[in-house]
């Protein structure tokens, strides 16, 4: 691999409040033009490394760079280069949309002629030009994401830092949004991504990284993890205590999970037993699905709720 | 440890890109901005002025009104810097999350607070200068040294603002700042030889004001220029200023650090 490529360095970062270790020694590397997807339950640890990486939170051991650059020697550089949508919208709410970008293109010292044509062509590229001169209170939520991720790209960062950039929003909202990362990642900008959902990580990201309690306990390419950890299907039937018991008893290597009502079958023969349970037991209720990035993150992280 | 609250912020003209966010919003709705600091010290000068000053013998050898108007002038610059600096700043920091925006960009935290700071300056300087106009044309003003009375705004409007700041680093909420409204602020503008001569009071009451209440010193100072009574009681005014300033300036952005760096 070469190392040139290299965007993102961490190498045994840790990050500590008080006696909370968020951050326990993680090593990864963020490749150039690369859409890289943190990914793991709240309180994981993944805004804390994101929020190492855009300097904004001190290290308390390790070293992390970023293009090169050490995050507490080169902060406004670092910063410089990146563009953030915070989880949290922290939008200007005294100025219009067209202004939030405007004032926001000052901190990085954008000439006031460049930022305004970058801000109307920004506008035009999330589809609000129409609301250009709205305040932000009178946005929705989804249109509010929009300007986010319009005044995260008005620097032209070579990084763009998406936090949960779909949560709460309806489908077309979040559609839009996956169109424009995609469309940005052809145009060559690293993209780091924390998410909840799965198919949002498998939808857009090259290489995604799974943490608990601030530890990676996983990391590659999604396709690959799901192969890895689950193989290519899983099967689903309704709990039945027989056919719970035929299962154990035909196919012990098999490994069986039970939520709610269901259950879920992991095995590397998910169509033979399939065929197996339809066969004995002429049974409806069982699905034979794709296995997908969910399976795989709640296989590594438990379905022990969170918080 | 303790040396930590000390330390020289790191600042760049980035300061003034937060001090014209302010500045944008502020100019965004003027005419909201305008009419209180022009209104109010109006009140104090017709009730108390004229009213009350027909019972209250001469203060320092001065009419009341006389007297009172330079200290309106210090008070406006004490309150709109200390609000600007507490409730303001805490909904920008606090509610707005404007502090986060921007130290997501090439300028640093202290620049935000250095910003903040400056920008509660010139609210002092702005709603000083008004009322300053109105006593001008009450008469009230009798030096042409009250020419100097404006730059002398930005310094205790600088001073105001960095304690309210140091304030608003260590509130937990936005109703604690009635703790330092009521049992500092307020106090501080009745007892500061603003509404009657401190010579009347009790000597350690005296001695508690000319220590901490910078509204004691701006009004003596603000009164000294409005009416050209310039001596040497002036310096330990000026040297008080001067000395508390850059100590409250740098402490509230090291205290600042504090809260939002964990």
């Amino acid at each position: 691999m070469n190392s040139n490529n290299v965007l993102i360095k961490a190498e045994k970062l840790t990050k500590k409040f008080g006696q909370l270790v968020a951050v326990d020694n993680i090593n990864f590397e963020v490749m150039k033009g690369k859409c890289f997807g943190f990914l793991g339950p709240n309180g994981a640890g993944k805004t804390t490394t994101i929020r190492m990486i855009h300097c904004v939170l001190p290290l308390s051991s390790g070293s992390l760079a970023v293009a090169d650059m050490d995050v507490s020697k080169q902060p406004r550089a670092i910063k410089a280069i990146i563009g953030i949508a915070p989880q949290e919208d922290n939008l200007d709410p005294d100025f219009s949309v067209l202004y939030n970008l405007i004032v926001y293109a000052r901190y990085f010292d954008i000439p006031k002629v460049e930022a305004q044509t970058r801000a109307k062509q920004l506008l035009q590229f999330i589809q609000l030009e129409e609301k250009s001169n709205v305040l932000i209170d009178e946005l929705s939520s989804g249109m509010k994401r929009r300007v986010v991720l319009a005044r995260a790209l008005i620097n032209e960062p070579q990084i763009l830092i998406l936090d949960e950039p779909t949560t709460g929003l309806d489908p077309q909202a979040r559609h839009l949004i996956w169109d424009k990362v995609r469309s940005l990642r052809k145009q060559g900008v690293t993209i780091i991504l924390t998410t909840h959902y799965m198919e949002e990580a498998a939808q857009l990201c090259d290489r995604t990284l799974i943490m608990d309690n601030g530890k990676i306990i996983e990391q590659g390419k999604p396709e690959a993890l799901v192969k890895k950890h689950v193989g290519e299907e899983v099967l689903e039937v309704a709990y039945d205590e027989e056919i719970i018991g035929y299962l154990k008893k035909g196919f012990p290597d098999a490994k069986l999970e039970i939520v709610n009502d269901r259950v879920q079958v992991f095995s590397n023969q998910p169509r033979g037993i399939f065929t197996g349970l339809l066969e004995k037991f002429r049974y409806k209720g069982a699905i034979l699905r794709d296995a997908n990035l969910e399976d795989v993150f709640l296989k590594l992280t438990g379905r022990r709720l969170r918080e | 440890m303790k040396m930590s609250y000390f330390r020289l912020p790191k600042l760049s003209y980035r300061v003034r890109l937060v001090w014209r966010r302010n500045f944008d919003v502020f100019i965004k709705t003027y005419l909201v901005n305008f009419i209180p600091p022009l209104v109010e010290p109006l009140f104090y000068l017709v009730g108390l002025g004229f009213g009350l000053g027909g019972f209250v013998r001469p203060q320092e050898g001065l009419r009341y009104i006389a007297f009172i108007a330079p200290a309106l002038v210090a008070v406006s610059m004490m309150y709109s810097s200390f609000f600007e600096c507490t409730y303001a700043s805490f909904v920008r920091m606090y509610y707005q999350k404007t502090f986060d925006a921007i130290t997501a960009t090439p300028v640093n935290l202290d620049e935000v607070i250095a910003g903040e700071i400056l920008w509660g300056a010139t609210k002092s300087f702005i709603n000083s200068t008004i009322v300053l106009l109105v006593i001008l044309i009450f008469g009230l003003v009798s030096s042409p040294l009250f020419l100097l009375i404006p730059p002398l705004s930005i310094l205790i409007g600088i001073l105001f603002a960095s304690i309210a700041m140091c304030f608003t680093a260590i509130t937990p909420n936005i109703e604690t700042f009635n703790y330092p409204s009521f049992l500092y602020i307020t106090p501080m503008f009745i007892l500061s030889g603003t509404f009657f001569t401190i010579t009347g009071m009790p000597h350690a009451l005296q001695l508690f004001a000319k220590l901490f209440f910078p509204l004691y010193h701006a009004a003596l100072l603000s009164r000294a220029l409005a009416l050209g009574r310039i001596g040497s009681h002036l310096w330990f005014s000026i040297g008080w200023i001067l000395f508390f300033t850059p100590i409250f300036f740098i402490l509230a952005i090291n205290l600042m650090k504090k809260r939002l760096i964990k």
